[in-house]
């Protein structure tokens, strides 16, 4: 409550000053003349004045929407074409809207005019227009603002837009040049701190200053661009963890079918895709018969996906995988001709072209993060990726269908000797680990083009993620996945999407020759049957 | 009777301190084993004592993690994969009979013969008249005569056992390694099995890994129990069969 | 022992006859006679036989030796490029922008000199060289350090189709210098004879024809050699095999790049007849269809191969002429079926129980292999 009462009551100081010298000396007169000077002063003492009037009058000016009158009398035009005297705020009845003239301006008037907007911004009520205000301060660098700005600063009481205006006071000192050395490097100073590209551009221009001063720009630019590469690889490192994400997603389940179980389901794509395409239809429903929850749509896609995609894994296990138990070679190309059926299944459902899936406003826009753009949907995934290979985890360590399965996957026998009945856990291993991988559907259909083609995309690089981790180990398929993730985005730069890409392909290639059970290889007797 | 453990002289054989771990698993624990050569040995122990491990670190199959394993008293068979151990003279059958089963009984036993492995020797290279001779005298030694031109998957249980007893003797090696021979023959099939072991036990090494326990009294020669992959007892069927060690293991707890 | 089998025999006259047949049928007949052959016949049945030849490729690793490349379509298409790029530089003067040395594409990329890898493909005997050796080289590097690190079953499969995958990306890329996304076309003539007249066309048939059956004979008498014995050991129990002394990894290398060069071979003929060349040739799917035509026709036997390579062929054509949706069912289904109700095959329907040296054992449960 404390801080409301006493940014009124700097409301009040503001405007009862500027009300009084408003009477005394009318600086909108001057909007009424053709003298452009003179109001290009009248903006600089606008700005500065406080003058609660001032932000819609100045706005409207720039937005061509000012009118004068013959007699002087300004006139504030509205988007529905009524008018308003500016000054009095009246309404203006029976005045011919056709006889008022737009007040002009020229070149130097619009430019006192940007910076007095600016300006008179910095004193918003709400921290981030004000802190907007001074980040356009530091672009624009105008040196006329430099007042209005120091006044802002003064007043000033939140640390982060103090921080920025500080910003953009510093680059006001350093592009207008000469200020006292010692503001000279304490602008320095404050703009190494902010580290961008801006601030290196700036530090950059530094010219014609005493030594001490250009060894300090010079300092505080290499320093800067030392911190511009650890956010290049902070950068890297993100977009790779997200392409990780995005990896693991896919091959989560894979790490299921093909690393518990040791089914090679070439379909497995195929479930992603099932995945996606039960995205869009869920949308499309909700759509039609509840348009108000559809921000909430990947809510409920999620266990919608998880549940086709788990039901046909589980069919597809019933009807054909568990015919060729033990026949790894035959299951491959099973899956394989399953796979090919059900992309035609549904390209003669849906169309063979891209189906379009929204994504919810959450879910889109960025936020920086120290020299980051973290963008929202990359973010998300990453976050949802964690959040279902730990509800896998969890699944499979602790509810007790996860210890039938791991009983089943370590010794069959002993498991159906023990009254489990093998074939069940089986399919339902199976439906999991499809489950999963329409889960990942999800996801995908949020970055991907959703066509009957897109589990193809996924499925090798699947395999290559669960091979590298080590097959049977969950923990090795995410870190498998990040490592790839990350490994790829730093080729990227180097050599290009397409062969950064193949290079992983080639390393992995190398490295399974190397390395041929992985990363962390499962070890022991039963490896060996 | 033994030499005490620490030379490799005179010796065909000679385990020292192998141990083999799996996942934190000891499969072999410090084992030290002496083989003289010319002699036949059994080996003993109830399951996971570490008999098949031991077999693999001989053949090459599984590195020991330390130890040494020296054949002819400087060869260090740690540092050899299984196709030079087996060029070396070492033989091995496996505990389930492991025959070509697609191919003839005598195909079985011509791509065992001893001769050169290359891929270009067998490409181009012809059958030669000793070879054959040499075919035909396995198939006598295993009482396989007639059935040379069947499918080595259409033969007995038995008949595979023998089957790779005689891919064993044409390979030629000097020590034969033969793991549970008997399992799964009839009581006729396994004493002419281990009369044929000691036929063989005339020319050449060899160690037999047997949970039978009237089978390795059969054969009459000394005996080792491993246990929890090491060594137990040693020495004649009677004295490992009175330790009470050894009887503790078998039948105790 | 006979050197060739009945199935030999029969696929070998059929083969050769039925080539210089259809050549005959086509060129000597009148366009109007009943019995005449269309000319797009000739290519047509010329493709068909070089899909064979990769079908007996791939069947020669993964009929006797176990290895299942679901890569194979790569040496193919690596044949088939060294062909065209032969095609191309042949093509001289007359492209589209009448440059005597660069090919058109080249030209399109604004590129001033042909890159160092085009050079000497203005020789036929060169690119025929490079048929064989870019793809044997491959095969013999890959292949190398695959089997030295005993990678092999379903690891083995997935890295081929990496390989493959890794090649499709690879030349997709216009600078790579293999003409991008179109590839190389509008091919004109080779060794001097126009590419699109009846009679160039005829002779490729028929020597499509005579390089399939050399391939059928080489396989052969490869797998009925000691050397194909040890092949098929090394399928059925390769760590018996390797407790015998042998080194299965060298014989996988060795059957690996000869059946690599079949499969290029296959390529470089296929390129001028069936007239284009590209990057879709690499992609996964199309190894892995050429393994369906082996299964199809019964693994393991080589004739097979060849029969079932044909087939499905001869049904891919017409369903994607006919019924082109339902096309990828049939394929589809076609996996499922063979896979669970026809382990060995339509031979192996033929000829329920042959005692052939080369049938593939009906597949044993798990725990089958030594240990």
């Amino acid at each position: 409550m404390a801080p409301f009462v006493a940014r009124g009551l700097l409301l009040l100081a503001l405007l009862f000053p500027a009300a009084a010298r408003a009477q005394a000396d009318d600086p909108y007169a001057a909007f009424a003349t053709h003298d452009y000077e003179a109001m290009r002063a009248a903006i600089e003492t606008l700005s500065t004045s406080g003058d609660a009037r001032a932000p819609a009058i100045l706005a409207a000016l720039q937005a061509g929407q000012l009118r004068v009158g013959a007699d002087g009398t300004l006139y504030l035009r509205a988007a529905d074409g009524s008018l308003r005297e500016a000054v009095s705020g009246a309404a203006a009845a029976g005045v011919d809207a056709a006889a008022l003239k737009e007040v002009r301006m020229n070149n130097a008037v619009r430019r006192a005019l940007d910076g007095a907007l600016g300006g008179l911004r910095l004193f918003a009520a709400d921290p981030s227009t004000r802190a907007a205000a001074a980040e356009a301060v530091f672009k624009g660098r105008d040196r006329a603002a430099l007042p209005a700005l120091d006044r802002a600063l003064a007043r000033e009481t939140d640390a982060w837009v103090k921080s920025v205006m500080a910003q953009a006071r510093a680059a006001l000192i350093l592009a207008g040049g000469g200020a006292s050395e010692a503001d000279t490097l304490a602008a320095i100073a404050v703009l190494r701190a902010r580290g961008d590209l801006e601030a290196s551009s700036l530090l950059a221009s530094v010219a014609g200053q005493p030594a001490a001063v250009m060894r300090a720009a010079h300092d505080a630019l290499t320093a800067i661009q030392r911190q511009r590469q650890l956010w290049d690889i902070g950068e890297s490192v993100f977009y790779g963890l997200s392409l990780g994400s995005v990896l693991l997603l896919a091959a989560a389940g894979l790490a299921i079918t093909f690393g518990v179980m040791g089914v090679i389901n070439m379909a497995h794509g195929e479930m992603v895709m099932l995945g996606a395409y039960t995205t869009f239809v869920v949308q499309e429903a909700m759509r039609a018969h509840a348009p108000g929850l559809i921000g909430a749509s990947l809510f409920v896609a999620v266990p919608a996906a998880f549940l086709v995609a788990g039901a046909v894994g589980i069919v597809i296990e019933r009807g054909l995988i568990r015919f060729l138990y033990g026949r790894p070679l035959e299951t491959l190309l099973a899956t394989w001709g399953l796979s090919l059926i059900l992309q035609q299944v549904v390209r003669s459902i849906f169309g063979p072209s891209n189906r379009e899936v929204s994504t919810p406003a959450w879910m889109s826009g960025a936020f920086p993060l120290g020299g980051l753009t973290i963008t929202a949907n990359r973010l998300t995934i990453i976050v949802f990726a964690a959040l279902v290979f730990a509800v896998l985890m969890l699944a499979l360590r602790r509810t007790p269908l996860g210890l039938r399965m791991r009983a089943v996957t370590q010794n069959r026998f002993m498991a159906a000797a023990m009254g489990i009945r093998t074939p069940w856990i089986d399919a339902l291993t199976f439906g999991l680990g499809s489950g999963v991988a329409g889960i990942a559907g999800v996801a995908l259909s949020q970055i991907d083009n959703v066509s009957p083609n897109l589990g193809q995309s996924y499925i090798i690089d699947s395999f290559m993620v669960v091979v590298f981790g080590g097959v049977g180990n969950l923990w090795g398929t995410a870190l498998g996945a990040l490592t790839l993730g990350i490994v790829n985005k730093f080729l990227e730069p180097v050599a290009g999407a397409v062969l950064g890409k193949i290079a992983v392909l080639v390393l992995l290639i190398v490295f399974i020759q190397r390395r041929p059970r992985g990363m962390f290889p499962l070890k022991g007797r039963a490896v060996e049957a | 009777m033994t030499e005490p453990i620490g030379t490799a002289s005179d010796t065909l054989l000679y385990l020292n301190g192998v141990t083999v771990s799996f996942d934190g698993f000891r499969a072999l624990n410090g084992l030290s084993l002496v083989l003289d050569p010319g002699e036949m040995r059994a080996v003993i122990g109830p399951n996971g004592a570490g008999k098949t491990t031991m077999m693999d670190v001989i053949t090459g199959k599984t590195r020991p993690d330390e130890g040494e394993v020296i054949y002819r008293e400087h060869t260090d068979l740690t540092a050899l994969d299984e196709a030079d151990i087996a060029a070396l003279g070492i033989g091995r059958k496996f505990q389930k009979p492991t025959v070509f089963e697609m191919h003839t009984v005598w195909d079985n036993l011509l791509l065992a013969l001893a001769g050169d492995r290359s891929p270009a020797h067998t490409m181009f290279g012809r059958a030669p008249a000793h070879e054959r001779t040499r075919i035909e005298e396995v198939l006598a030694t295993t009482r396989l005569i007639e059935h040379r031109a069947r499918r080595a998957g259409d033969l007995s249980h038995g008949q595979k056992q023998w089957l790779e007893i005689g891919m064993l003797l044409a390979q030629e090696p000097q020590l034969l390694l033969v793991d549970e021979p008997v399992a799964g023959m009839t009581d006729a099939e396994t004493e002419a099995t281990a009369e044929l072991l000691r036929a063989i036990n005339r020319t050449r090494s060899v160690v037999v890994v047997e949970h039978d326990m009237a089978f390795v009294r059969a054969l009459g020669v000394k005996v080792t129990v491993l246990h929890e992959g090491s060594v137990l007892s040693e020495g004649s069927i009677d004295h490992v069969s009175s330790d009470p060690r050894v009887i503790e293991v078998y039948l105790g707890r | 022992m006979r050197a060739i089998t009945a199935g030999d025999g029969v696929t070998l006259v059929a083969v050769a006859g039925g080539a210089v047949l259809l050549a005959v049928l086509n060129l000597a007949t009148a366009p109007d006679a009943a019995l005449h052959v269309p000319s797009f016949v000739l290519p047509l049945a010329g493709k068909y036989l070089c899909y064979a030849m990769l079908a007996l490729a791939v069947d020669l690793v993964w009929g006797f030796a176990g290895i299942l490349s679901l890569g194979h379509a790569a040496f193919f298409a690596l044949g088939g490029y060294a062909m065209g790029m032969y095609l191309m530089r042949e093509i001289g003067t007359r492209g589209v922008y009448g440059n005597a040395t660069l090919p058109d594409f080249m030209v399109f990329l604004n590129w001033t000199r042909l890159p160092w890898y085009w050079h000497g493909f203005d020789m036929f005997w060169f690119a025929c060289v490079m048929v064989a050796l870019v793809p044997g080289v491959l095969a013999l590097v890959f292949g190398y350090l695959a089997f030295r690190s005993r990678v092999s079953g379903v690891y083995l499969s997935i890295i081929t189709q990496a390989l493959t995958y890794a090649l499709l990306l690879a030349f997709f890329r216009n600078d790579m210098g293999f003409g991008g996304n179109n590839g190389m076309t509008d091919f004109k003539d080779i060794l001097g004879l126009p590419l699109h007249a009846d009679a160039t066309r005829a002779g490729l048939l028929i020597l499509t024809a005579s390089f399939l059956c050399a391939q059928l004979l080489l396989a052969r008498a490869l797998v009925r050699s000691r050397f194909g014995k040890v092949l098929i050991a090394v399928r059925d129990a390769e760590s018996r095999v390797r407790f015998l002394g042998y080194r299965p990894e060298s014989y996988k290398l060795v059957v690996w790049v000869i059946s690599a060069v079949m499969a290029a071979i296959g390529g470089a003929l296929y390129v001028p007849q069936v007239g284009i060349i590209n990057p879709s040739e690499f992609s996964p799917a199309n190894s892995i269809e050429a393994v369906i035509w082996v299964a199809v026709g019964g693994r393991g036997t080589l004739v097979g191969a060849i029969l079932g390579a044909v087939l499905v062929n001869l049904g891919k054509t017409y369903f994607t002429g006919a019924l082109p949706e339902l096309w990828l069912y049939a394929l589809g289904g076609l996996f499922v079926v063979v896979t669970l109700l026809l382990p060995n095959g339509v031979l192996g329907l033929l000829r329920r129980r042959g005692a052939g040296n080369g049938a593939v054992p009906t597949p044993l449960p798990v725990g089958e292999q030594p240990t």
